[in-house]
Parts: structure tokens; C-alpha cells; sequence
């Protein structure tokens, strides 16, 4: 059965990002216990549901110079317009682009090859704020949706991919930067904590699988859905890193990475976040 | 005769190798220093204060990005050691404590450098990330060790006092591919900011010795 937000229930989530914005400051229990209540509290509620609605619109009717729907062209790597199961095959290499990509790319390679954008129009609002809402965020959320429940089987046969990963795992180690951080710096040690958030360990399939499963994610604190993309490029801010770009070689070298570290797990996403 | 033995042998032993480094290729494709910063370069652009410099490594930092497959060797680790001790600059004036209110806003503060902070603004230390701290302050990280009560259990000794501006100023020359900051040989904090942090952790009225 289909599930629609109400008016109310958005009211209520509204409250529960102040409300888990306030007690993680004032209350000694973890964020994800504060998160886990609020989860228990809405059941299967998410409010990526939302994204989930528009992203499902983006995806069948007819847009762009040429007029199509991605349905009608888009092949995510399982068919021209196979939507179910495709995100968890992701990334993959594409013999017609010649390229590993990651969810993000190949969208953006049917907006224009199919539809006929221009990949400017195609990635302007590539991250939503506030009411500027992105449309590749959107379709991300309705297409990992169709993907929940489903194991992860990431291709690995072809050389680029291999490539993809051992270039993904040597930028984890990179160290550089005013403060010497490199992606392994928080997140190559099991049941660590910055202040009171747990890193996962990434090296681990355990640790890989839990937090590349759980992305991409409706993050209360900012009250956007934001995408994996978007989650490794905000790590490189907070390392002091310059702008990692969007769709770049490092990011789907670093998506490869986690993703085939994460191989075989179940994706449970759109996930909720902190 | 055993001459030509010898080029035949050699031949074989070439050819070998090429067949094994290809089957290693094949099983992981090698992405060398030079591969890995040519693809940094074309993925990251200069924004605000952190420009593309930024993805220059200094000798540490690429011996320190070693995955866990290839550790360092003690020559290696040495030459981290030795880098690092002759960066460290102590104080000229001798005096190593400053202000341990000031320390514990420091400690607080965990923005600064980022390329979203404004660089006109003093860079936080933001010791509570990794480290227990005051005894008061609960949202604590665990990367690093609980220095709660580090003054009380050490004393102000001059080698004490010293050992520990060397840690703040440049962890990696008393552990080498620690991943600590180097908060002054790299800039972060001030040789001011530096005292208040070191009367943190020592001054007796501080609430880490509380």
C-alpha cells in the first residue's frame, strides 16, 4: 500500500528535527537512541517519502527538448527502464559512456543522451536547499526505494571497475590538508566515536555495510534527503579539503570502494539520519 | 656456453615477471602516487579558504597514507620522526601555560579552516572530538585517549610540560602516523592558543584536573 505524507505528519517531523536537535545537546543518550525512539515513534514513516513522490513523477512523465520519459530510456545496468533492483548493482561500468558510474552519473547520462538536456541543466540544483529542491536528489530516492530489501550485487568483473576500486581505496588513505585527516583518520577503527556520533569502520564489510545501506538518507538535522554523493563530498569539507565535484572520478572511485566492501548486504534506504 | 645459460635465464625470468605483474594487474589494477593526484586534481576545485594546494602532501602525509597492506619501514618511520622533531618550535619565552578558560572555548570550537569558516576567525582545536577532556563535558570522542585528570596525574615537570607542547605542536614526531593534527606545525593554532590548550590540560584550577 502506498503511503502519503500528511500535512500533519510533516508538522510532526518538523518537531521531531528540533527536538533531536535540542536533546542531543542536553541529554547523555546517543543520537541514534534519540533517532531510534523517533523511528519507533513513526513507525515506517519516512520523510524521504516525500522526494520518494516527486522523484517517482521525474522518473515516468515525459520531460526535457526531447520529450521523453526516463522509464521509456533510461537502463540504470538491469534494461532500458528497469527501475527495481538497479541501485543495488550500483556502481557498475557502462560499455555506451565507457565509464564506472554511480547512481547520480548515469541519471545525469540519460537526462542527456535521452532526454536531451544540457548536462549544466541537468546538474545545476545538484544538492537541494530549502525550497530550491533538486530533481536528481528526487529521482535518487525513488529509485534506491525500489531497491530496498534487496541484497547488494555490485559488479566487479570488468578492469575498470577494479581500477575504480583500488583508486577509491588509495584516496581512503590519502592524508593531506591543514589537519592531516584522511576518509581512514574516523572511519578505519571499530566503535569509535566523534563527540557522541559512532563512525562506522569502513574497512570492515560489518561497518561498510551498515552505513552504505542506510544511504542515501533523510537527514533530520538539515531537513533535506541527501545522497551519497553529497555525504562523501560534506567528509571532504570537514577534512578541510577543497570542493570535492559532483559526479568527479574520486567520488565514484570512493563510491566503488564502499559499495564492494558493502557487497551482499541489504539495502534498507532511504534511510533517516541524524 | 654458461654465459648464454645465464641471457636464457634471464629472458625466462623477465618474461615471467611481465606475466605475473599483468596477472597482478588484472587482480587489482595498481593506482600509483602520480595516477592517484592526477585524479584528485580533476576531482576537487578551490573553494573559499582551502585552495588545491591543499592536496599537496608534505613526506609525512605520503608515507602516512600507506594502506594497512604496505606499513612503513623502520628507515621510513625514522625519517617521520626526525621531519617532525625539527619542526617543532617551543616557546621562546619559556612560558608554556596560558589561560585555561580560554583552552576550553579552544577545545569547544571544532570549526575552523574548513573552506565553509571564515578565515578571519581564529581555527578551534576541538580536542572534546576525540579526546575526554572536563569531567562535566559528556559529548566526548573516543579516537583518542581520555586525557581527563592529565595535569593531576603527571605534575608540571619541565620534561612534562615539554613533552606535551611537542604532542599538540607535532604529534607525529613522538608517534609517528598518529592522527593527531599537527596544530602548529601546520598552522592551526597559535603559539597563544597553543598555552591556553597545554593550561587546560595542567593548570590546577582547570576542570580536567577537577
Amino acid at each position: 500500500m502506498k503511503r502519503k505524507l500528511t500535512a500533519a505528519r510533516s508538522l510532526l517531523w518538523a518537531l521531531a528535527a528540533v527536538t533531536v536537535a535540542g536533546s542531543a545537546v542536553a541529554q547523555s543518550s546517543s543520537p541514534e537512541d534519540e533517532i531510534a525512539q523517533y523511528r519507533a515513534m513513526f513507525g515506517d514513516d519516512n520523510p524521504a517519502e516525500l522526494w520518494q513522490t516527486r522523484g517517482e513523477a521525474l522518473w515516468k512523465q515525459p520531460r526535457g527538448p526531447k520529450n521523453v520519459a526516463l522509464a521509456q530510456v533510461c537502463d540504470l545496468g538491469l534494461g532500458v527502464g528497469v527501475a527495481a533492483g538497479a541501485y543495488a548493482q550500483l556502481p557498475r561500468y557502462f560499455s555506451d559512456t565507457g565509464q564506472v558510474q554511480d547512481l547520480e552519473s548515469r541519471l545525469v547520462t540519460c537526462m542527456v543522451r535521452g532526454q536531451g538536456f544540457t548536462e549544466p541543466e541537468a546538474i545545476q540544483q545538484h544538492f537541494g536547499k530549502g525550497d530550491a529542491k533538486s530533481d536528481l536528489e528526487a529521482l535518487s530516492a525513488y529509485l534506491v526505494a525500489q531497491s530496498d530489501g534487496k541484497p547488494m550485487h555490485v559488479p566487479f568483473d570488468r578492469p575498470e571497475e577494479r581500477a575504480a576500486y583500488e583508486l577509491g581505496k588509495q584516496v581512503f588513505f590519502y592524508r593531506a590538508g591543514t589537519h592531516d585527516f584522511s576518509c581512514a583518520t574516523c572511519h578505519s577503527q571499530t566503535g569509535k566515536r566523534i563527540r557522541l556520533q559512532i563512525l562506522p569502520n569502513l574497512t570492515t564489510a560489518e561497518g561498510a555495510t551498515a552505513a552504505y545501506t542506510t544511504w542515501p538518507a533523510y537527514r533530520i538535522s538539515e531537513g533535506e534527503f541527501r545522497t551519497m554523493e553529497w555525504r562523501i563530498q560534506d567528509c571532504f569539507r570537514q577534512q578541510r579539503l577543497p570542493q570535492l565535484k559532483y559526479l568527479s572520478p574520486v567520488a565514484i572511485a570512493l563510491t566503488e570502494y564502499l559499495a564492494r566492501n558493502a557487497d551482499g548486504g541489504v539495502i534498507k534506504a532511504p534511510g533517516l539520519k541524524r | 656456453m654458461p654465459q648464454r645459460k645465464f641471457s636464457l635465464l634471464l629472458a625466462l625470468a623477465t618474461t615471467l615477471a611481465a606475466c605475473s605483474a599483468l596477472a597482478k594487474d588484472k587482480a587489482s589494477p595498481a593506482a600509483g602516487p602520480a595516477a592517484v593526484k592526477q585524479a584528485l586534481l580533476a576531482s576537487f576545485e578551490a573553494k573559499g579558504q582551502a585552495g588545491l594546494d591543499r592536496l599537496d602532501q608534505d613526506e609525512t602525509q605520503a608515507l602516512c597514507s600507506r594502506d594497512p597492506d604496505h606499513p612503513l619501514s623502520s628507515d621510513e618511520v625514522q625519517k617521520i620522526v626526525s621531519a617532525n622533531t625539527a619542526a617543532i618550535r617551543y616557546p621562546a619565552d619559556g612560558r608554556y601555560l596560558g589561560d585555561w578558560r580560554e583552552g576550553e572555548k579552544i577545545a569547544q570550537t571544532g570549526t575552523g579552516k574548513q573552506f565553509s569558516d571564515d578565515p578571519a576567525k581564529p581555527a578551534g582545536g576541538n580536542c572534546y572530538a576525540c579526546h575526554q577532556l572536563a569531567k562535566g563535558e559528556i559529548a566526548y570522542g573516543t579516537l583518542g585517549p581520555s586525557l581527563y585528570r592529565y595535569g593531576k596525574l603527571r605534575g608540571q615537570g619541565e620534561a612534562m610540560l615539554k613533552y606535551t607542547w611537542g604532542k599538540i605542536y607535532d604529534a607525529e614526531a613522538s608517534m609517528p602516523c598518529s592522527i593527531m593534527p599537527r596544530f602548529g606545525h601546520k598552522g592551526i593554532l597559535t603559539e597563544q592558543q597553543i598555552r591556553d590548550v597545554m593550561a587546560l590540560l595542567f593548570d590546577p584550577q582547570s576542570p580536567v584536573n577537577q
